[in-house]
């Protein structure tokens, strides 16, 4: 069947295997795991590919702890539609809920809390993996700790997860108090960033397309778990982009103007507001099918992070090169990162990261070159869960844990069973 | 009141999905199924979910001698069933049937037989406690036979008329009979087939239609809904048109 990431570039012939239950997963030829297909670029595609979506059990939950055991398969939107009723949340959500735990897992994906919660296998404590000799080893920080953190983040090239222990968040409502400040530049929203480090979530919005003065010109979201609105779900109904839209409709003016409006829908410099989980979190999963907005040639996402320390100087580097490009997107999304973790192939590390949609087209990949070498001039690197692009030596100066990661992979024969296009293309 | 649910075919791709959504409205579930594995992941699964009770049993469809013991078990352990779901089948290959009689009567009985078997008994029981929904899981395959897939689809289609029969009967009971047709569902049971396409349905979706059909006491589902039309149009072709065709 044909197959491809979230950015739908490249579509390819694959051959799938979906299991029923992780005793009938047999590993006799080179695959890739994948689950709900949310990773944008190539990671999760390979010519031969195992689904774990019918792996989407609960296996054990402690109510008064909020541990939850489940399978790999199992998607972040089904923990919360469980267990937000009874006072539980995800304890790092990315932006949409339309991911598997096990890709949620071997991305490490972060979000809004990052600053304070770091990345999601910080709340992990234990995973069951199966390995290329077929058999099934339970790793955590005290057992198997070194497959256990090549795992975390390892893209699935480690081994099939087929089951996790992690640590849900106590939380009194569904809603979040938001409080939205306006920032007319870069060096403000920084200095916003840093004066709510405290804020359990913090993300900002913006507005790559502007110059100049406003350069970096931005919303920053702050939000806190409402004590008050009840633990309900929302119910609201979903709209969907219902075929693929002509790219040419994504354009500097289109874009430029939808930016502005966007900016400037806020008129007071702070506002606040109570919002449910589901419009705070995941605003683009309320609209099925967004990434068909992009047109037929698909679109990428480039997410980046850089070193705090030169966060302000790289990220102005990078934003007038985008604004002198003319090649916008919509909400470009800023985020202000806390620490690193010991994992050999997360993403995060402390600094500032920026996400931007790009449509497919020409030029674009000679746009995204010019930047990955400000990226690595000034000590950071490229998001894996995005990239379809980068090239074997921007990763490997970026991830400097790499060959540590390939070491480990080959003690455990991984190399030579599990394999995506991009393990391929990166050189791991 | 927690609604009690017997689901006979279990592990299937939609009878799992239908099990969840009782699981959120805290029914008692009474679930039967080949694979005792499976069931007890599943058991597992909906407690967590919210279900107020589950009894998971293995059966064998084909050991027809044995039904009237499978059924008086699961009304030991529920006292009385609210709703029962039949959701087992398998699809047969068309062209291994044509060339073995043993093959074809194999697929009837595991689809149409077996079936019939536990609706008979079924019917006395909710005949007795006049109320409740009888759900039986058939095909849009058993609304006109055709040369790819007619044992399946007749397989199907006698059910179909029992269960019309059965509802005909059991309305004096206040027993509602809803029969379920289903288009293209992507489960385990098609998994051999090219996907895609928007006549392709979720098993998920396709649990959403029936559990709002139980509870509306309607008396026929095809889900996804366009197949009631398609399969108006397909009905309603004349047969001296219909035979030279290749569907």
């Amino acid at each position: 069947m044909k197959i491809s990431g979230w950015g739908r570039c490249p579509v390819i012939e694959s051959e799938m295997l979906s299991p029923q239950n992780a005793s009938q997963i047999n590993i006799d030829s080179e695959i890739i795991v994948r689950g709900l297909g949310r990773s944008y670029g190539d990671s999760a595609l390979a010519t031969q590919v195992l689904s774990t979506l019918s792996l989407d059990h609960f296996i054990a939950f402690n109510n008064d702890t909020g541990i939850l055991t489940c399978e790999s398969g199992v998607s972040l939107a089904s923990i919360l539609t469980t267990f937000v009723p009874k006072g539980w949340f995800l304890p790092v959500t990315p932006g949409t809920k339309f991911v598997t735990v096990g890709g949620a897992i071997a991305s490490d994906v972060h979000g809004k809390n990052h600053h304070v919660d770091g990345s999601f296998s910080s709340h992990v404590h234990s995973l069951q993996i199966i390995l290329a000799d077929g058999s099934c080893v339970e790793c955590s920080r005290t057992s198997h700790p070194e497959l256990f953190r090549a795992t975390c983040g390892g893209m699935g090239l480690t081994g099939i997860i087929v089951s996790a222990t992690l640590a849900l968040k106590k939380i009194p409502s569904a809603f979040i108090s938001e409080t939205t400040y306006k920032a007319k530049n870069l060096e403000e929203v920084f200095a916003l960033f840093d004066e709510h480090q405290a804020s359990t979530y913090s993300v900002a919005w913006i507005d790559c397309l502007a110059s100049g003065e406003q350069l970096g010109r931005s919303l920053l979201m702050l939000g806190e778990h409402a004590e008050e609105g009840g633990l309900t779900l929302n119910n609201s109904k979903k709209l969907s982009v219902p075929f693929t839209m002509p790219a040419a409709l994504l354009n500097q003016y289109s874009i430029k103007a939808f930016n502005a409006l966007y900016y400037n829908k806020q008129r007071e410099k702070v506002t606040e507001r109570s919002v449910h989980y589901d419009k705070y979190f995941y605003p683009l999963d309320g609209l099925n099918h967004w990434n068909r907005l992009y047109g037929k040639n698909g679109f990428t996402q480039y997410q980046f992070v850089l070193p705090k320390s030169v966060g302000l100087a790289g990220m102005t580097k990078i934003l007038n090169e985008i604004a002198a490009s003319k090649r916008g997107s919509f909400l470009s999304v800023l985020k202000a990162f806390g620490p690193g973790n010991e994992n050999y192939l997360s993403f995060p590390m402390e600094g500032y990261t920026l996400a931007l949609d790009f449509k497919i087209e020409s030029g674009l990949f000679e746009l995204l070159e010019r930047l990955d070498a400000i990226v690595l001039e000034y000590g950071g690197r490229i998001y894996l869960a995005k990239d379809v692009r980068m090239s074997e030596a921007t990763f490997k100066q970026g991830y400097t844990k790499w060959s540590d990661f390939a070491t480990i992979r080959a003690r455990y024969g991984a190399d030579r069973r599990f394999h995506s296009l991009q393990s391929k293309r990166l050189g791991i | 009141m927690h609604k009690n649910i017997l689901i006979i075919g279990a592990t299937s791709a939609i009878a799992e999905s239908v099990a969840r959504l009782y699981a959120i409205d805290k029914a008692n579930l009474y679930l039967l199924a080949r694979n005792e594995s499976r069931l007890s992941t599943m058991a597992h699964d909906l407690k967590i979910r919210g279900a107020a009770s589950v009894v998971v049993t293995t059966f064998n469809a084909e050991d027809f001698s044995t039904h009237q013991a499978v059924i008086d078990k699961a009304y030991d352990a529920l006292k009385t069933i609210d709703i029962v779901l039949i959701a087992y089948g398998s699809l047969p290959d068309q062209k291994t049937m044509e060339k073995s009689a043993a093959d074809t009567i194999a697929a009837c009985n595991t689809n149409a037989i077996s079936v019939i078997s536990f609706l008979t008994i079924l019917a006395n029981r909710f005949e007795e406690n006049k109320s409740g929904t009888i759900a039986v899981i058939t095909s849009v395959a058993g609304d006109r036979g055709r040369q790819s897939n007619y044992v399946y689809g007749a397989a199907k289609a006698m059910v179909s008329v029992f269960l019309q029969g059965l509802r005909n009967r059991l309305h004096h009971s206040k027993v509602n009979v809803l029969d379920i047709k289903p288009g293209f569902v992507d489960t385990p049971m098609t998994a051999h087939i090219q996907k895609g396409g928007p006549l392709w349905a979720q098993p998920n979706e396709v649990a959403k239609d029936i559990v709002k059909a139980i509870e509306k006491k309607k008396e026929f589902l095809y889900t996804p809904f366009f197949w009631r039309y398609i399969m108006l149009v397909i009905r309603n072709i004349p047969e001296c048109l219909f035979k030279r065709g290749k569907l």
